[in-house]
């Protein structure tokens, strides 16, 4: 029976980053950053507390490779409807087809 | 009963098409992630109708956005943070066999999430009152937002940026709805979730041998919890600094 018990302290740790990533998104959103910027500050703060998130509170990292699999494969699919639908909405003004 | 018995005769709680009481818990925890992944393909249509729309129309989605109350947003957020940690502490109370701590955070869990529920009514109902329930939803009281104009900082009105229109606002509060709705009604499954797993807990049913469904149910709650992680800067902050520019 060799189940990972993750500590108290892991646990707290992981809480309080999860906090101030909070308060960094929020103090994020009232700051101009040049361009698009602030999207990718916001969604690069979301990203790294959901992986927090996901590795500790949901025990990943502790996990047998196959739920890692499974895992991957949500991102997996994810990709692919991003990527596919915005192929096409993203490129539809690039060529002219004259109508 | 001594280990050698336990291995013979087996956990009360080891169903018979397992061999013992680790590869239930794996197949248990194996199927929650499977399950998971569906529902993040769920969700994942809406965040695409999200990044689509916004896309097309930033203007009017940072305009929608400026109005939703960042403070209950942010309040929010964290309420749901500190309700994933007491879940993953009454998993670990669950694991190392402390019957009370275990019940003490299920309730505090229970207690958070009601909490977001209600901090989130009181949001719906700010919308209702600024008619910005889109559609018509709502018998009578279809969609229709007062504008502000140049210089009126009432915050009951819709300030439009440049180039937005009152239909395209229209839309997001569509998405809005739509995704935390959808996010409201997975937290009100899950305090279901929770009041299940307080009454098997309370007569003592978990164990540090068994405990997949409070593992379980937690796995489920982390998740909704992800997704309001990535929901709140979407939808609340996406505008704030072109008003301030």
């Amino acid at each position: 029976m060799s189940e990972h018990i993750v500590s108290v302290r892991v646990y707290v740790t992981i809480f309080l980053l999860l906090l101030l990533g909070t308060g960094l998104t929020v103090a994020a959103a009232f700051v101009e950053f040049p361009g698009k910027l602030n999207t990718v500050v916001a969604l690069t703060i979301a990203v790294t507390k959901a992986t927090f998130v996901v590795l500790y509170f949901m025990h990943l990292r502790y996990s047998s490779r196959l739920v890692w699999v499974i895992v991957a494969s949500a991102l997996f699919w994810m990709a692919i409807l991003f990527a596919l639908t915005f192929s096409d909405y993203l490129t539809r003004g690039w060529i002219s087809v004259g109508y | 009963m001594d280990a050698t018995t336990e291995q013979l005769h087996g956990h009360r709680s080891l169903q018979h098409h397992f061999e013992n009481m680790e590869q239930q818990r794996e197949a248990g925890t194996l199927g929650m992630w499977v399950f998971l992944v569906t529902e993040i393909m769920f969700f994942g249509g809406m965040f695409l109708a999200y990044t689509l729309y916004r896309s097309a129309y930033p203007q009017a989605f940072a305009s929608a956005s400026n109005h939703l109350d960042i403070t209950l947003g942010a309040l929010n957020t964290g309420v749901l943070i500190f309700s994933s940690f007491t879940m993953a502490m009454a998993v670990y109370f669950t694991q190392t066999g402390k019957p009370r701590p275990q019940v003490i955070c299920l309730v505090l869990t229970l207690l958070l999430g009601l909490t977001f529920l209600g901090i989130k009514a009181v949001e719906y109902h700010d919308k209702y009152n600024d008619h910005l329930i889109p559609g018509r939803l709502i018998p009578g009281r279809p969609f229709g937002p007062e504008v502000a104009q140049e210089g009126d900082h009432d915050p009951h009105k819709l300030h439009l940026l440049p180039g937005a229109t009152v239909r395209q606002v229209e839309l997001f509060y569509w998405i809005y709805f739509a995704m935390t709705g959808m996010h409201a009604l997975h937290m009100i499954i899950g305090a279901g979730l929770l009041t299940f797993l307080l009454i098997f807990s309370l007569k003592g049913r978990f164990d540090p041998e068994y405990h997949s469904p409070v593992e379980v149910i937690g796995l489920y709650w982390h998740f909704v919890d992800i997704i309001w992680i990535f929901l709140f800067p979407l939808l609340y902050l996406l505008g704030r600094h072109l008003e301030h520019v």
